[in-house]
């Protein structure tokens, strides 16, 4: 029966998704950080998604994170003499978080996963009543 | 005799078959709704289901060995040529609104279509329970 596969493709999806919500959630807390002492501030983190073949099926593709990369954006930089990390001119290196982009990010990710969750729920009920069939 | 009872029901499982195996291509379309480069896979169902039809008769009909496969110790029975993703193949969407990062996935259209293909799914399960009542009430002769 191939439509089994649907859940494990789905499922894959799901948890790819999940790691992105994850990946925003962890920028848009470390958005104001400020650099330490070793001049290195928070880079926000994104992560590629790849596809991978599932099941017997030449058809069936699921989601797999492959790799999760750092922005390489410039730093926001603000002038502020009185903080207590600001370097030599007077600047406080912050991370290169960007929340607008990381909101959006969120939503697209939030609504896939919704997709996914609703895709697996018209299976379950299809095969349901494949199961039913012929009573 | 009993052949008569069946062949309908043959066709249904066909039916059913391919759309299980559309559901699972659209699924996957949407699983990867966010995959860079990622190509949205359909196929047209009447042209697949034609194509089936006609491996089915040929197999039916002993035109294909029974058991196939490139080598004598590969297991393949009449059961595995017929499954549906051997007897043809998908083909590419067309793209509607193209992306930066080259995935063609349209997910307003793989939605309907997923939905469609749900429908049309249960109701080819409901011919086949309409077909079974039928035929029980015709063994039963009440």
């Amino acid at each position: 029966m191939s439509m089994f596969t649907i859940f494990s493709v789905s499922g894959s999806a799901i948890s790819a998704q999940a790691q992105r919500l994850n990946a925003v959630a962890s920028n848009l807390a470390n958005a104001d950080a400020v650099a330490g002492p070793d001049g290195q501030a928070f880079r926000a983190r994104q992560v590629v998604f790849q596809t991978v073949p599932m099941g017997n099926n030449p058809a069936s593709a699921g989601v797999r994170v492959q790799n999760i990369i750092e922005s390489d954006a410039p730093n926001r930089r603000v002038f502020n003499p009185q903080h207590p990390s600001a370097d030599g001119e007077g600047y406080v290196t912050h991370s290169n978080v960007n929340p607008v982009e990381e909101m959006v990010n969120m939503i697209s990710a939030s609504r896939s996963y919704q997709n996914n969750v609703e895709v697996l729920n018209t299976t379950r009920t299809l095969l349901q009543r494949t199961l039913q069939m012929g009573q | 005799m009993i052949e008569h009872l069946t062949r309908r029901l043959e066709f249904f499982s066909d039916v059913l078959q391919l759309r299980a195996h559309r559901q699972q291509v659209l699924a996957s379309n949407i699983a990867n709704a966010d995959t860079p480069g990622f190509v949205a896979r359909d196929f047209d169902f009447k042209q697949a289901l034609g194509n089936v039809q006609a491996r089915g008769s040929e197999l039916r009909a002993g035109a294909m060995p029974v058991l196939g496969g490139s080598d004598a110790r590969h297991l393949r029975t009449s059961g595995a040529l017929n499954d549906v993703a051997n007897r043809h193949r998908v083909q590419y969407s067309v793209q509607t609104q193209p992306s930066l990062d080259r995935n063609s996935v349209d997910m307003d259209q793989q939605r309907a279509n997923f939905m469609h293909n749900a429908i049309q799914y249960e109701s080819t399960l409901r011919f086949i329970n309409g077909h079974v009542r039928t035929m029980l009430s015709a063994i039963q002769g009440q």
